[in-house]
């Protein structure tokens, strides 16, 4: 029983770097290209670079490092032995 | 006949979601444990409609009218604000989706407040929990009930009253009959809807301006700041920073995406959701909002706001297409309100009936309650629809931050804290809703962030302060929760 404690707490401190990876992805690119004068934007599928790198390219990459890190770091539990009295009859208190 | 055109498809999707409703009434089944069946579905939804439910409860008419109405005023760094939310689904399901999944299990849990309840044993918390339940979700049907109506009657001409009435019977009856099941079904049925009217209304704009390096040429030349992430200075760094309290790391207390987390069958169903739901809202956040900024260069110079995406789509679609569309927003609205509606009820039933008012009763006679409470409430919802009191928009106002400030640190913290006690729970639910409330009224900010960010800081200040003041609760309760 402790042992499932510590997988749930791993993959709660995995899913917050995720989420903090996405944070500076989106940051940096947004900020780091987009705050210049808008007359020396480049273009890429007809967006400006920024917006292309933080909001697309920052949301397809997220989606793959997630699907990546749950195929690699994530357990899975059998939730049915943790069911109390399982199809009883009735409800009572 | 056009009008028949419009029409048509919405009809077609509203008899599809009453035919789902009867399908999988527990009524019809015979459920042996009504109350599981009824308000968490017996948990049993997979990854794909798990990821739906959740992204389509918490995009509601704000994502798909408001949000893209001020991205046509304030230009892609809106769209970047936006983008914010794309990681909120998985922070949600990752951090809070397979412990509540175990306790829940444990604990024989379908509310939040039973969860609750089992952590902290206490009266108060749970008392204070379902009167904010109560207040913000009536508050929050309710206006967006009239958003619907109200676009209802601007893309189909017909009358205000007409639109409540035919939506207000098919909401009521759906999730009346259908319960928790029959909501989640709907729910992903409804974000497919959202996504498909989100991708036509993108593609016809796209030719309609003539390419997207075009549509960006044209914005440019109405005003170059249009392009920039702060929008030439409307959109500040304290100010978009917020959001990622508000909409996002604030959600992991949201009621309505929590009690998600008690009602998946197995952790295969979680970790498919992850991936699906982060997708899934990023599609739909980006195009919706990306819909919105290109509408600067198809409909220059008008004072739209909220009508933005309505007018795109009257002027550019087909009426068959726009028949198709009116369901997108509609869902969306939908979708929300079902949510509310059957956690509404069963904070009622659960929570206050049969806690502290009948505790032994048996299954027929809380089953005709239960059928009884959703109906009543829903009812209450549309009539105060008709004329929405002024206090139903103000407490509007709160609902969204306010329920953050009351359930986000009890939630995490007892998930995950040992020392968390109901004194430090009850002290922050108290006082961050303080806070957050009269920052609100008073217009405080600090460094022009979002009250929500105080809010926070305090209320998690204030928990551990009241946690280390107080003895911890006895190992015993503890077990179900750490061993």
């Amino acid at each position: 029983m402790k042992k499932i404690n510590k997988q749930l707490k791993k993959e709660a401190i995995i899913t917050t770097i995720l989420y903090l990876i996405y944070f500076v992805w989106w940051y940096s690119f947004a900020y780091g290209l987009g705050d210049v004068d808008p007359k020396d934007y480049k273009y890429i599928l007809g967006l400006p670079e920024w917006f292309f790198y933080s909001c697309i390219l920052g949301f397809l990459v997220i989606t793959t490092l997630l699907w990546i890190s749950i195929r690699l770091f994530f357990k899975e539990v059998d939730l049915k032995t943790y069911e109390k009295n399982a199809g009883r009859e009735g409800w009572k208190k | 006949m056009e009008k028949i055109k419009l029409i048509l498809p919405l009809l077609i999707y509203l008899g599809v979601t009453l035919y789902i409703a009867y399908y999988n009434s527990p009524r019809r089944k015979k459920s042996k444990n009504f109350t599981n069946e009824y308000f968490i579905g017996n948990r049993s939804m997979g990854g794909f409609v798990l990821a739906m439910t959740v992204i389509a409860t918490y995009t509601g008419a704000s994502s798909f009218l408001g949000g893209p109405g001020v991205a046509y005023k304030l230009g892609l760094g809106w769209v970047l604000l936006a983008s914010i939310q794309i990681p909120t689904a998985f922070l949600t399901l990752g951090i809070l989706g397979k412990k509540l999944a175990i306790i829940s299990r444990k604990i024989d849990g379908i509310t939040i407040n039973d969860f609750l309840r089992a952590r902290y044993q206490n009266k108060w918390v749970v008392i204070m929990s379902s009167t904010a339940i109560l207040l913000f979700f009536m508050a929050y049907m309710v206006v967006q009930v009239i958003g619907g109506a109200r676009l209802f009657e601007v893309l189909t001409g017909l009358d205000y009253t007409v639109g409540l009435v035919i939506f207000g019977f098919a909401i009521i009856f759906y999730t009346v009959f259908g319960g928790f099941k029959t909501v989640a079904i709907t729910d992903a049925i409804q974000g497919v809807i959202m996504l498909v009217t989100s991708i036509i209304l993108f593609w016809v704009l796209k030719e309609a301006g003539g390419g997207m390096r075009n549509i960006m040429k044209t914005i440019y030349e109405i005003d170059p700041n249009l392009l920039t992430p702060s929008s030439g200075g409307a959109i500040t760094k304290p100010f978009i920073m917020s959001f990622w309290v508000l909409v996002g790391v604030g959600l992991l207390g949201l009621p309505q995406t929590t009690i998600r987390c008690m009602g998946f069958r197995d952790s295969r169903s979680l970790h498919r959701a992850m991936v699906i739901g982060t997708f899934v809202v990023g599609f739909l956040m980006i195009m919706m909002h990306l819909i919105g900024v290109m509408g600067i260069a198809i409909i220059p110079k008008e004072q739209l706001g909220d009508k933005v995406i309505p007018i795109l789509a009257i002027r550019n679609l087909s009426p068959v297409l726009l028949g198709v569309f009116i369901g997108g927003p509609l869902a969306a609205i939908m979708s929300t309100v079902d949510s509310l509606l059957i956690q509404t009820s069963s904070t009622i039933v659960k929570d206050i009936y049969i806690n502290y008012i009948a505790v032994e009763i048996d299954e027929k006679k809380l089953s005709r309650i239960s059928l009884w409470t959703t109906l009543i409430m829903g009812v209450m919802v549309f009539a105060l629809a008709f004329h929405p009191p002024e206090f139903i928009v103000w407490l509007n106002l709160f609902a969204l931050g306010g329920l953050e400030a009351v359930f986000m640190w009890p939630i995490l913290l007892g998930l995950y804290w040992k020392k968390a006690n109901s004194t430090g729970a009850l002290l922050s639910m108290g006082i961050s809703l303080l806070v957050y409330v009269s920052m609100t009224i008073l217009k405080i900010k600090f460094f022009g962030m979002h009250q929500i960010v105080p809010t926070i800081a305090v209320g998690g200040l204030v928990f551990v302060i009241g946690s280390y003041s107080d003895k911890s609760s006895p190992e015993e309760h503890l077990e179900i929760f750490f061993e």
